[in-house]
């Protein structure tokens, strides 16, 4: 019984029904809490995780979709004593005010860096403008997704 | 004795082990009663204490936010935490680092003047000698009152204050739990409401079956007269019953509302209470009258994350742990509420997605807790949801602001009358007129109580920023105090100093253009003090103003200027706008001073983060309501401003050194919005005095 998928590279099992959606599943059964809660809507962002590679909203997302599927997390990138170069250069930056749409828009980022490792400024935009950001942000955050290209590229990942 | 001047919260919290205690693990415990709403104030307030008591930053961990061990410095708002609570703090370690050396000189028998700090370790010229912080604290009695009598180090000593610390709590926000929404201990029940429609509505009719066959699963459903509540182990079944919930639940007495009632101008002619403030009625007929009108619709807090609390009442004991931003003023209304013993109630204080100001948060805190007291031995986890926060928070109140200025024979003010029209900017719990929300559903309702709004002393409320801070010989403010808002309303960052502001400034462009000068140079003529005109002209100088395109092009470079609250940080700001149906900013540019920085890439921060949020209320926002109450519910209801809409912002700090430390967080909201929209008068050749800067409303200014 029960929906398996891999985690943050980990397979794991949730015994929770197909329609349970994929944020209840990875906040309240696997215990993985930086994804947020923001509208339930898909219209802040603030729930973004990636599935095989892609950002989704997991608000919405029923668990059963994710079945047999690769799903990262926030958890999946770094810790804060071993930090994603993403999270590195967000830190670098000062990317961030109360930072409750971070884990959200850093998902994003990272989805847009694996495909094209060296976006222009207006991609990035692109990329992130399905997030909300209300402290204002914004800039600090495009710096920091910059900052992270060539750290990624020099392999620091 | 205490020292004359000794700061509000010290007054308050008299005694030295509410604001520091050595730990035995070599760590000291600063506590505040201010709290991390993203700001930075934890680590802005945690260098202030390093510095002054010589130890690294990484020895103290800074409380924040807890009734049990720290002090109640009420409420995290208007700016004023590193004023109030740095300067306690800094006192207080001054004091506390005094009375270390008096002890640790004793045990050496030489003189306090011989020892120095270094990391905390007491030094004999320059020499260790074994004793520090940590082996003397037990000596200090630190029951004692601060006195304010410890000797402060002079600014230019400072090695930590000034430095661009990065942030302490941004490494968890970006990697995994951090907020109140992420404690789930493993006993945790789900819980969503039904809310009371607005005060006076009763519940006429509520289908539990119903209600509970939607929830599909586990439910408890929590009554108590208007005030419903669904909690289950799984936080979908809560989910689901609540979202199910309106429409198997009967209201009588709602509110009747009309479109009319969101638009500021309703405020006019409603029964309000009048004041005058200033210089008394004008005598004789104006000569030379310049007059506008400027308006600002109502504004939500619109956080990225809907309130959320946690609730746990065991053995006669309340613990709530909350996002709110003051723990010793939410325990406080809690007791009220809920007829406890205030000393039966602990709260703490968590993270939470940024409010802005009063919005749901201390609501939720009541929440969780009534439905605690319920079910008694659970941590109640409440939640509410996205269109409860944006249709139940108080919002920030609608104003309509005249202005009415007299003019000498040379085109300066020479009598200037401000009119503003405002429903309170103040509701929060256990001040004025406001209650937690859940108490109106409740079987006894607090009595309705006459709306205050904040003194002019503490800033004012409708007021804030009314006063010009140009030379004008006489100046009055006609305050009316709206009594009956159509929605509940409170404070929003910057309080009335945005429309006020929008106000002055819009007319400083207008009389200067009357007189056929250039806006700066204007407003320089009749702009005496130094700080204000150094970054008046300094952001001149940033925003390259002297090759200002001609008006009418459909590009425009507009500036403002303000000091917050006429006490707080000075601000300039600049804007480039590009109009074509729709404003689009294509660059700010901003200075303040804001005496002594502690962490200037903080405060540069928040300088960046009032600019976005006010380009976001001046371009786009407008709560809206229905026959019942607010209307805009989600984000497509109410947009906020995006990525692609953002633009590049340059923010500067003058050097402040030798003046004293002043808050960031508000100051330039106002100047931005009035800077934006001089620079859509100056791309359209008229001026819009209606936020938003809707299309609509620009079509309308063309046609």
């Amino acid at each position: 019984m029960g929906i398996a998928f891999t985690v943050n590279g980990a397979t794991r099992t949730v015994d929770v029904p197909e329609t349970t959606s994929l944020l209840e599943a990875l906040r309240n059964h696997l215990g993985l809490m930086g994804t947020r809660y923001g509208c339930g809507l898909e219209q802040c962002g603030a729930c973004t995780v990636l599935v095989d590679g892609e950002p989704v909203f997991a608000c919405t997302r029923e668990t059963g979709t994710v079945a047999g599927r690769s799903v990262t997390t926030i958890e999946g990138l770094g810790t804060p004593d071993k930090l994603h170069p993403l999270q590195q250069a967000f830190l670098d930056e000062q990317a961030g005010q109360c930072g409750y749409c971070l884990s959200g828009i850093i998902l994003s980022a990272k989805a847009l860096l694996d495909s094209n490792p060296k976006p222009s400024r207006a991609q990035i935009v692109e990329a992130l403008d399905r997030h909300l950001c209300r402290c204002g942000t914004h800039q600090r955050i495009i710096r920091a997704v910059e900052r992270a290209t060539p750290m990624i590229q020099k392999g620091v990942a | 004795m205490n020292a004359p001047n000794l700061p509000t919260s010290l007054v308050d919290n008299p005694r030295l082990d509410r604001w520091i205690h050595f730990n035995p693990d070599r760590t000291v415990r600063v506590a505040s009663g201010k709290v991390e709403i993203g700001q930075g104030v934890v680590t802005a307030l945690s260098q202030i204490a390093a510095d002054e008591l010589d130890v690294p930053l990484d020895r103290v961990h800074l409380l924040s936010g807890d009734t049990d061990h720290g002090p109640d410095e009420m409420y995290t708002t208007s700016s004023l935490s590193i004023q109030m609570s740095g300067s306690s703090i800094r006192l207080v370690c001054a004091e506390v680092r005094a009375k270390a050396l008096d002890r640790a000189a004793l045990r050496l028998n030489c003189s306090p003047d011989d020892l120095t700090v270094v990391d905390g370790q007491f030094l004999q010229n320059g020499e260790a000698t074994g004793q520090d912080y940590w082996t003397v604290a037990g000596e200090i009695d630190f029951s004692q009152a601060p006195t304010g009598a410890g000797k402060l180090k002079k600014a230019d000593a400072y090695k930590i204050v000034g430095k661009d610390v990065p942030r302490f709590d941004l490494p968890a926000k970006i990697t995994g739990a951090a907020y109140v929404h992420d404690v789930l201990p493993s006993d945790v029940l789900h819980a969503r409401t039904l809310r009371q429609p607005n005060p006076g509505a009763t519940l006429a009719t509520l289908d539990e079956a119903a209600i509970k066959r939607a929830a599909k699963g586990e439910l408890q459903i929590v009554r108590e007269a208007n005030f419903v509540a669904f909690v289950s182990p799984v936080e979908s079944v809560a989910q689901a019953a609540a979202a199910a919930a309106p429409a198997h639940a009967r209201w009588d007495n709602l509110r009747q509302l009309t479109p009319a009632h969101q638009e500021a101008a309703w405020l006019k002619g409603q029964p309000a209470e009048d004041r005058q403030i200033g210089a008394p009625p004008r005598t004789s007929p104006p000569k030379n009258l310049a007059q506008i009108t400027v308006s600002r619709p109502y504004i939500a807090h619109a956080s990225m994350g809907p309130s959320c609390a946690l609730a746990e009442f065991r053995d006669g004991r309340l613990t709530v742990q909350s996002h709110g931003q003051g723990m010793h003023p939410l325990r406080k209304n809690l007791a009220a509420a809920l007829k406890l013993p205030i000393e039966a109630i602990t709260a703490k204080h968590l993270h939470g997605p940024g409010c802005y100001g009063h919005n749901g948060a201390d609501d939720a805190a009541l929440d969780a807790a009534l439905v605690a007291m319920r079910i008694p031995g659970h941590t109640i986890r409440l939640q509410w949801r996205r269109e409860e926060e944006f249709g139940f928070e108080p919002v920030g109140p609608a104003m309509l602001v005249t202005l009415h200025v007299d003019l000498d024979d040379k085109g300066r003010p020479a009598d200037w009358t401000t009119e503003i029209w405002s429903a309170t900017h103040v509701q929060r719990p256990g001040s004025g007129s406001g209650y937690l929300l859940a108490t109106e559903a409740l079987s006894d309702p607090p009595p309705e109580v006459k709306p205050t709004d904040p003194t002019e002393q503490r800033g004012g409320g409708g007021t804030r920023n009314a006063v010009p801070l140009y030379d004008v010989p006489s100046h009055r403010i006609l305050h009316h105090l709206v009594q009956r808002g159509p929605v509940r309303t409170s404070a929003l960052r910057g309080l009335g100093a945005l429309p006020n502001v929008y106000a002055i400034e819009m007319m400083m462009d207008e009389l200067a253009a009357r007189v056929g000068e250039d806006p700066v140079a204007y407003r320089l003529s009749i702009l005496s003090e130094p700080r204000a005109r150094r970054v008046v002209e300094r952001i001149a100088a940033m925003s390259d103003w002297k090759a200002r395109g001609p008006a009418g092009a459909g590009k425009g470079l507009g500036m403002a200027f303000a000091r917050y609250k006429n006490m707080a940080a000075y601000c300039a700001v600049a804007a480039a706008v590009t109009v074509d149906e729709i404003v689009r900013v294509d660059r700010v540019w901003c200075v303040a001073d804001a005496g002594l920085i502690v962490n200037p890439n903080g405060a540069r921060n928040q300088l960046e983060g009032g600019i976005v949020q006010a380009l976001s209320w001046t371009l786009k926002e407008q709560v809206r309501f229905n026959d019942h109450g607010i209307a805009s519910l989600d984000w497509d209801g109410y947009p906020i401003l995006r990525f692609s809409e953002v633009p590049e912002i340059e923010a500067e700090l003058v050097d402040g050194a030798g003046n004293p430390t002043l808050g960031v967080g508000e100051c330039s909201c106002g100047p931005t919005a009035a800077a934006v929209g001089n620079a859509v008068a100056r791309a359209l050749g008229v001026r819009i005095h209606d936020m938003p800067l809707t299309r609509d409303r620009i079509l309308r200014a063309l046609s």
